[in-house]
């Protein structure tokens, strides 16, 4: 399937300068494999060490957040647009 | 790198802060960026989920929920980042960062800020002392991601 994944500002910079990126992936964890694959630099920023999503990179498939889905095992069809949606948080205190 | 903001903008985050003291506010900037310099062209405030516990804690869990609220943390509700980088796309717009408050703590970002932050984005901070807006600084992550560096700001009118 083909699968549109955009890709946010502090991405770009490890795909090109690409604001998205087409992939072929029948789940959303190939899709994200895919992407990682051909574009190595920007692994660290996906995965923890342990090779698990980290919990500051949110997934959408369209307006749907993949942890109320099936999670990475999210199947996609082909024109489905995945979005990466870096988590943004902060706060005064250490 | 450096920031060009107007004075409408940073207006409209000191407002932002004091309106929301004590609890932090946050939201987007939104413009275009070329080579070195980010220029604000537009500033959204967004919500601070934190104020929804539940649903922040489902997004990105805090360690100590009595001890980390809405006072102290910020959280953006992705669904709305989803919504404005849309219609920023549409716009021919980018994110250029982000801006929240620290009430009653200086305009300097923390270890959590530190540990939560992304690259190139330009993160906005500005101290709201006693419900008044005081200091508006900008920091980006550094290229070793261990530290925030002060980011230029350069402010027009």
């Amino acid at each position: 399937m083909a699968v549109k994944i955009m890709i946010p500002t502090p991405l770009r910079q490890y795909v090109g300068k690409q604001d998205q990126v087409e992939v072929e992936a029948k789940t959303v964890a190939e899709a994200l494999s895919k992407l990682a694959s051909e574009y190595t630099e920007l692994r660290r920023h996906l995965y923890n060490q342990e090779g698990k999503l980290r919990s500051f990179v949110n997934v959408y498939l369209g307006d749907e957040d993949i942890r109320f889905l099936q999670k990475e095992q999210t199947p996609v069809n082909d024109n489905d647009v995945l979005s990466i949606v870096p988590s943004i948080a902060g706060g005064a205190t250490e | 790198m450096a920031l060009r903001i107007k004075a409408e903008h940073r207006d409209l985050i000191n407002r932002h802060g004091a309106r929301d003291y004590p609890s932090e506010c946050c939201g987007v900037l939104l413009g275009t960026a070329d080579g070195e310099l980010k220029h604000v062209v537009e500033v959204v405030a967004l919500r601070n989920l934190r104020h929804d516990p539940r649903r922040a804690q489902e997004l990105l869990p805090v360690a100590d929920p009595v001890g980390e609220t809405e006072r102290n943390r910020f959280l953006l509700d992705p669904l709305d980042q989803l919504r404005v980088e849309k219609d920023a796309r549409a716009r021919r717009l980018e994110v250029l960062g982000y801006y929240h408050s620290h009430p009653d703590h200086p305009a300097r970002p923390s270890v959590y800020d530190c540990e939560h932050a992304w690259p190139w984005y330009s993160y906005v901070i500005v101290s709201v002392e006693r419900g008044t807006a005081k200091d508006l600084t900008c920091w980006v992550l550094a290229e070793d991601g261990g530290t925030f560096n002060p980011e230029p700001v350069e402010g027009v009118e």
